[in-house]
């Protein structure tokens, strides 16, 4: 009885000394949680979600401050991405932060530029090239499409365009939803023939 | 024919298919006549699109280069024939999206003249493997397989491998196509010569040229060419009749016994494979400077009038080619570039033949009506039994088709070759290749936008790192004034340029009492002398 009482405590005394120095030795710094979901965030950068930024949001969501429907540009994918990794339920996309739309572009028209530079102030990926007097442009490959820069704009010159689908991002869509040529299209064939 | 003694190995799965081949083989390869105009997308291979060298309005020759290669795997693009550049600008495509993209289109001038070309024929023995690669890369040659993939990448495998074998693809193994079996029947010598220069530029020391054995015609011309040649270190093999030995992996291991591993390369077991044609223009390429501007293509199908092999500019509509082959028949039913297992349908007949283009089927109504309605899968399993990459087709139909990304790749997806043979047995016709095909876009649709974000990441990081110094920088600064405000009532003026001033000044003060001490001595010098 004794013997075994002591051989416990003396095991649980060694396995607390073990997770104890291991606790400190091999301490992570940063909560991975927040890493995760950062990693699964657009980083447009936007802040529609009502933070200051991806990553900021992202430790809103780790700390259970926000919602994941809350991240417009990322849309349906990254709500089921978030669900999927925080192990929670997906929704829909909370209205209230806005709706999904197709990737945009910033482009400036050039011609109406004053150089007031106050949009390269404002862009949170430094995509705008420019200087105070001097035209500005947009690094289309480098532009998220957060759409900041539009506000303080003085003279309303940035548009956003939607990004055309090139052969390079196309992609093959589910089957059945295309149509072949001559199929159904008989007439026109034999006017060819 | 071929070569008996040679032990010939068996891939996993394939199928006997009808091959439709003689259809086609009646009628000699014949030139098409001139177009009236000729369009020439900008991006013809695998890789990035090539930078434009000419405008709209010019002058070109035959062989003149039109736009340059961007990137190492990319090739130039040449004009066909001498004419006209009428415009730049977005066109149909031969793609399976039906979308546009940018092309030069050139009105011929009729007059077909060539630019000037080095005129001297070089011995192939007098070349460098470097030398050899740099023509091939100027002469803009891409595997004319089906793939497109740039020559001169394929001829540069990398100093730590080895190359002791070329495989020569001669095994036209889709239905229909035989643009190979006439180029080898009428061009052997040309086929030949192109492989010596290849086995040259690669150091092998042997050619293994795989010729399906229900086309004999072609292995016996090119065992002539190869006798006329005195070729001792190459062989022509029959190989069996079987979808897909034309795919590259599958011959190898029918030629070779050995298995190219997943994600590695034919040149990671020294071997690298060449299709008969794409040696043919080697050939031109690097023994008469000509630039790729035409190719062999295949009519067939049933709904057009008469099936057989042309010679055509790159660049000619389609339209063209059908017409010359007596139009569309009435039962026409669906156009396809490529063969009826690989090919992808066109949505308009007007989009230009491209380097890639092998074959042109036009299908009538009773060879697609079996396709009609997709049925639930029934787990029948005959899919996995035909797969030549062993994978397993019904997993990853429905992975792909719940949109699960991550499982599809657990199930080896990009080891799918799309040979179509899984979708060729289903006895619940589900077009199995076009999910997979989903499944692979998706996903290199998702890793560019994954790189994407990253770099978005790492540019609003080093942005924010960046205001945070600038700040940091501009309160040291202001701490810094505050504190030399601060000493200016309390303590005398440190100012280091007053400073300086004050020390000159008493420099300057030291030097004259000096003089007049000096002038002192002098004249009590002059006093005591």
């Amino acid at each position: 009885m004794l013997s075994a009482v002591l051989a416990l405590s003396l095991l649980a005394g060694f396995f607390g000394l073990v997770l104890g120095y291991s606790a400190q030795r091999f301490r992570v710094e940063a909560d991975p949680v927040v890493d995760q979901v950062d990693a699964l965030l657009p980083q447009t950068q936007c802040g529609q979600c009502g933070f200051a930024g991806c990553r900021p949001y992202a430790e809103a969501i780790a700390s259970g401050e926000a919602d994941i429907n809350q991240c417009p540009p990322g849309g349906e994918a990254t709500i089921v991405a978030l669900a999927d990794l925080l192990g929670r339920d997906p929704k829909p996309l909370s209205e209230e932060h806005g709706e999904e739309k197709p990737k945009m572009v910033a482009v400036i028209r050039e011609n109406e530029c004053i150089g007031c530079t106050k949009c390269i102030q404002a862009c949170p990926v430094d995509a705008i090239l420019g200087a105070a007097k001097q035209m500005h442009t947009v690094i289309a490959d480098e532009c998220t499409g957060c759409e900041l820069c539009l506000p303080p704009c003085p003279v309303d010159c940035i548009d956003m365009v939607v990004v055309e689908t090139g052969l390079s991002e196309w992609r093959w869509p589910l089957p059945h939803s295309k149509d072949d040529f001559l199929r159904g299209e008989q007439a026109t064939t034999d006017e060819a023939a | 024919m071929g070569d008996t003694r040679h032990n010939l190995h068996r891939f996993f799965g394939g199928l006997v298919l009808d091959g439709h081949k003689s259809e086609s083989t009646t009628l000699p390869i014949t030139r098409l006549p001139m177009p009236d105009r000729l369009i020439l997308p900008l991006r013809e291979h695998i890789g990035e699109e090539d930078k434009l060298v000419v405008g709209p309005g010019d002058a070109v020759l035959k062989g003149q280069v039109l736009a340059q290669a961007t990137d190492y795997v990319s090739a130039p693009l040449h004009a066909p024939t001498s004419g006209s550049v009428i415009d730049i600008g977005d066109y149909p495509v031969p793609h399976p999206s039906g979308l546009n993209a940018p092309c030069v289109v050139i009105q011929p001038d009729g007059d077909d003249r060539w630019i000037e070309l080095p005129s001297q024929e070089t011995s192939v023995e007098a070349l460098t493997p470097e030398e050899i690669r740099r023509r091939v890369r100027r002469a803009g040659v891409v595997g004319l397989g089906g793939a497109a993939f740039p020559t001169a990448v394929k001829l540069n495998p990398g100093p730590n491998k080895p190359i002791h074998t070329l495989v020569l693809n001669g095994a036209e193994c889709e239905p229909y196509i035989t643009c190979d079996q006439m180029l080898m029947r009428e061009r052997a010598t040309e086929v030949v010569a192109g492989m010596r220069i290849l086995m040259r530029a690669l150091g092998a020391q042997q050619a293994l040229i795989g010729v399906e054995d229900n086309n004999p015609s072609s292995a016996q011309a090119l065992e002539q060419a190869l006798a006329d040649a005195g070729e001792r270190d190459a062989r022509v093999v029959s190989v069996p009749t079987r979808y897909p030995t034309g795919g590259e992996r599958q011959l190898i291991k029918v030629l070779t016994g050995k298995e190219v591993p997943a994600n590695g390369l034919p040149a990671n077991i020294g071997i690298v494979c060449q299709n008969v044609a794409t040696a043919a223009a080697v050939y031109h390429a690097v023994v008469k400077h000509f630039p790729l501007v035409s190719r062999v293509i295949t009519v067939a199908g049933a709904g057009v009038g008469q099936p057989r092999n042309l010679e055509v500019l790159l660049g000619t509509p389609v339209a063209d080619l059908i017409e010359f082959c007596g139009g569309y028949k009435a039962d026409a039913s669906r156009l396809l570039m490529g063969g009826p297992m690989m090919g992808f349908s066109l949505g308009t007949d007007q989009v230009p033949v491209i380097k890639a283009t092998n074959c042109l089927l036009v299908q009538n109504r009773s060879e697609i009506a079996s396709e009609n309605g997709e049925l639930p899968c029934i787990r029948c399993g005959e899919c996995a039994k035909v797969c030549p990459a062993q994978l397993l087709p019904q997993q990853l139909y429905w992975y792909a088709r719940a949109r699960d990304l991550e499982k599809v790749q657990d199930y080896n997806l990009f080891d799918c070759i799309e040979c179509g043979c899984c979708a060729h047995v289903c006895p619940a016709h589900i077009p199995l290749v076009q999910y997979y095909r989903y499944a692979k876009t998706e996903i290199w649709a998702m890793e560019k936008e994954r790189r994407k974000s990253d770099l978005a990441r790492r540019r609003h990081e080093a942005r924010q790192l960046r205001i945070e110094q600038e700040k940091a920088e501009r309160e040291e600064r202001m701490r810094r004034k505050k504190e030399a405000l601060g000493r200016v009532g309390a303590a005398e003026p440190e100012d280091p340029k007053k400073a300086a001033i004050a020390a000159a000044v008493e420099r300057a003060k030291a030097k004259a009492a000096a003089r007049k001490a000096g002038i002192n001595i002098n004249s009590e010098q002059d006093g005591g002398a």
